[in-house]
């Protein structure tokens, strides 16, 4: 069978398996529709919030940035799982005592006002829509990769699929759907990784052979890789930090209370039975996601010294000369993935020196050593571009897999996008027909109507996903980070003063997430223009960029968290005490005995 | 329950989550950045041990913390008998 007709069968079936599935799991109900009925088993819960989690950026974009980045790539590695610590301790237990279906709603009760929810909602939907177009043009690219069909056409299509199981199934279609596509993306995304480890090193598990020595020698993989890109003029792979340290550490922070804060995420803590739940519930999404997070890294730096072998064909052997005329590949002798590739223009080559051979390194090198001897060889520029996103995607093809393991991944990158897609979408459809609504206009709606209403928003919310994935406003790499900026700067303070701070008011909760979400975004769009409108940055302003301690715009959510934490309490200082009962209330949320099924409808 | 036992419970609760937090620092950005360059003057296997906790020990760690807090939580919620019927 052809690679196309494989790809076809596998990702075909994987599709009827969650349209299956969302059948048999349709909601009946809004219990159902918004917390899956409140009965997912932890572990269960756990696997469907790796597959929320992991998105088509973690699946295929991330293996290559760290790939790129070397050790400073950590900071995604850090970032994306260490938050998880923190919501299973500060916030997952406590909100699912509170028992309501939606995050605004715990802002509504807490903070005692309809202003502090519809405050949250708004910050709800930036970071949630802002996440989404990445999504959406994720799904778009995948499709069109996959399928060989254009980039709109895939978004289409998984418009439809989307449509099919979430606005049916709601939340308890969802969680089940994702269920299943953490099962094709984690093997989708292991298989290939096994294969190469133990190609490299000979030993079949990723996460020690990136540790282990390469096969028939004692050198370590790590050294060798370090020696090599080191000779190519780049930094070295186990230390390189791209910025400063202190960027690096507030980054991570920043990362690290996003993940907890970003609605989706905490969403899925609603859906279990009990407090003691939604704590183990957390760990066990954490082990489900560092399953693919820890494994990263290895196919990250295995994949780079796989390109590196194949472009650098003499590099293995003991003091091999890269600089030697015969030393790099004959570009017309080059494997067959790489011409596969040199076709969707995600690997270039230009010969800049006319030899046809590939010259591959860092043109840019500082070491002036290095440079007279590039110009000596009579190099004259790197000749080879590679897109991050080859790294993943190309791996089985680099390593010689067979043609179901490529159409497995091909299905792996498709589940991680349409799952992620699908929790933010009910996220939004939630924020809409029951945060705005259900509790501020209409409070007299009933279920049937809500459930109505909940279907006709998400698939309000597919359309409008939709035509930002078709029409992305030009900034889609931004997206993901500003979307973690917003969520750490506005949500993530505002939860954790409402649970461990008795006297903190609503004055205080909504001038804190204005003036977090505010300078965040005033940061950001000082560098990228304001809503990334080409043209309207205003760096003059702040002083140039990255003017505040050399921190760039994708690690400001830390520092628009501290903003919100410090206006909070200046603010709860000048104006009147919280009342008796809120603050009776929140010593109830601390206690877990008593906690009932999630009731949304009070 | 007493007044007296809620603020004890509350107290106890939060010695965890403190413990708890010094551990995820330490790990993930003591060990893992602030540290790393010292920390890679020592070898784990093939793993110099400041890149190792950046690149996969932290997040092993991460995973046993929120297993050991829930274990420990719910030991706290019974020792107060506070703990879900």
């Amino acid at each position: 069978m052809t690679l196309q007709a494989t790809t076809y069968l596998i990702v075909g079936l994987s599709f009827a398996l969650y349209i299956g599935i969302a059948i048999w799991a349709r909601a009946g109900s809004t219990k159902e529709f918004y917390v899956a009925g409140g009965s997912v088993h932890p572990v269960l819960n756990g696997m469907a919030t790796g597959a929320d989690w992991m998105s088509a950026a973690s699946f295929i974009s991330m293996a290559g940035l760290i790939s790129n980045m070397g050790y400073g790539g950590s900071l995604f590695l850090m970032g994306w799982t260490g938050g998880y610590v923190l919501l299973a301790m500060l916030l997952a237990p406590y909100l699912r005592k509170f028992g309501k279906f939606t995050v605004p709603q715990f802002f509504g009760t807490r903070y005692y006002s309809k202003a502090a929810s519809g405050t949250a909602v708004a910050c709800l939907l930036m970071a949630s829509t802002t996440y989404i177009i990445g999504q959406m043009t994720g799904v778009g690219v995948a499709f069109s990769r996959f399928l060989g069909v254009s980039s709109s056409t895939g978004i289409y299509i998984g418009m439809a699929i989307v449509f099919m199981y979430a606005v049916f199934g709601g939340m308890k279609g969802i969680t089940y759907t994702q269920v299943a596509q953490y099962c094709v993306l984690i093997l989708a995304y292991t298989v290939p990784a096994i294969f190469i480890s133990l190609h490299l090193t000979g030993n079949p598990i990723p996460q020690l052979g990136l540790g282990s020595d390469l096969v028939n020698s004692n050198v370590a993989l790590l050294h060798k890789l370090d020696l090599i890109v080191q000779d190519l003029g780049f930094g070295k792979y186990t230390t390189s930090v791209p910025g400063s340290t202190l960027n690096m550490f507030v980054y991570t922070v920043s990362l690290m209370i996003g993940t907890a804060g970003l609605p989706h995420v905490i969403v899925r803590f609603f859906t279990v039975p009990k407090v003691k739940d939604a704590r183990s519930s957390a760990g066990w999404a954490l082990v489900f996601i560092a399953i693919l997070y820890t494994t990263a890294p290895a196919v990250a730096a295995m994949a780079k010294m796989n390109l590196l072998k194949t472009v650098n064909p003499t590099i293995m052997a003991e003091n091999s000369d890269l600089f030697a005329p015969d030393a790099q590949l004959v570009h017309a002798d080059r494997p067959a993935w790489m011409s596969r590739w040199e076709v969707t223009g995600l690997l270039k080559f230009e010969d800049k020196n006319g030899d046809g051979r590939i010259q591959y390194y860092n043109d840019k090198s500082k070491n002036e050593a290095f440079q007279a001897k590039a110009a000596a060889a009579g190099w004259k520029g790197s000749e080879l571009t590679v897109n991050a996103d080859i790294i993943v995607l190309a791996n089985p093809e680099i390593a010689l897999l067979p043609n179901w393991v490529i159409a497995l991944v091909a299905a792996g990158g498709l589940a991680a996008a349409l799952s992620t897609a699908a929790g933010l979408l009910l996220a939004i459809s939630s924020a809409i027909s029951h945060d705005l609504l259900k509790e501020m206009f209409m409070p007299d709606l009933s279920e049937k109507a809500e459930l109505l209403a909940g279907k006709i928003a998400m698939a309000f919310a597919i359309v409008v996903a939709g035509y930002l994935g078709l029409n992305p406003p030009g900034f889609a790499a931004g997206t993901v980070a500003l979307a973690f900026g917003l969520a750490a700067s506005s949500i993530f303070p505002a939860l954790m003063m409402g649970i461990f701070s008795k006297t903190m008011n609503k004055q205080g909760a909504i001038a804190g997430m204005l003036a977090g979400i505010g300078v965040t975004m005033f940061y950001v769009f000082a560098h990228k223009g304001i809503f990334f409108v080409k043209g309207t940055e205003f760096l003059g302003v702040i002083g140039g960029a990255n003017s505040f301690f050399g921190i760039t715009p994708e690690a400001f959510g830390a520092i628009g968290a501290c903003f919100n934490f410090a206006v909070a309490f200046a603010v709860k200082n000048m104006t009147p005490a919280v009342p008796q009962d809120i603050a009776n209330m929140v010593e109830q949320v601390r206690i877990p005995r008593g906690a009932k099924a999630v009731d949304g409808a009070h | 329950m007493v007044q007296h036992d809620e603020a004890a419970y509350w107290k106890a609760t939060l010695a965890l989550i403190r413990n708890v937090l010094i551990v995820w620092f330490v790990v993930s950005y003591g060990f893992g950045i602030l540290l790393a360059p010292m920390l890679n003057n020592i070898q784990l296997g093939g793993y110099p041990l400041g890149f190792w906790f950046a690149n996969q020990g932290s997040m092993y760690i991460f995973v046993i913390l929120i297993f050991v807090y829930a274990k420990l939580m719910g030991n706290i919620d019974q020792k107060f008998n506070v703990h879900e019927e």
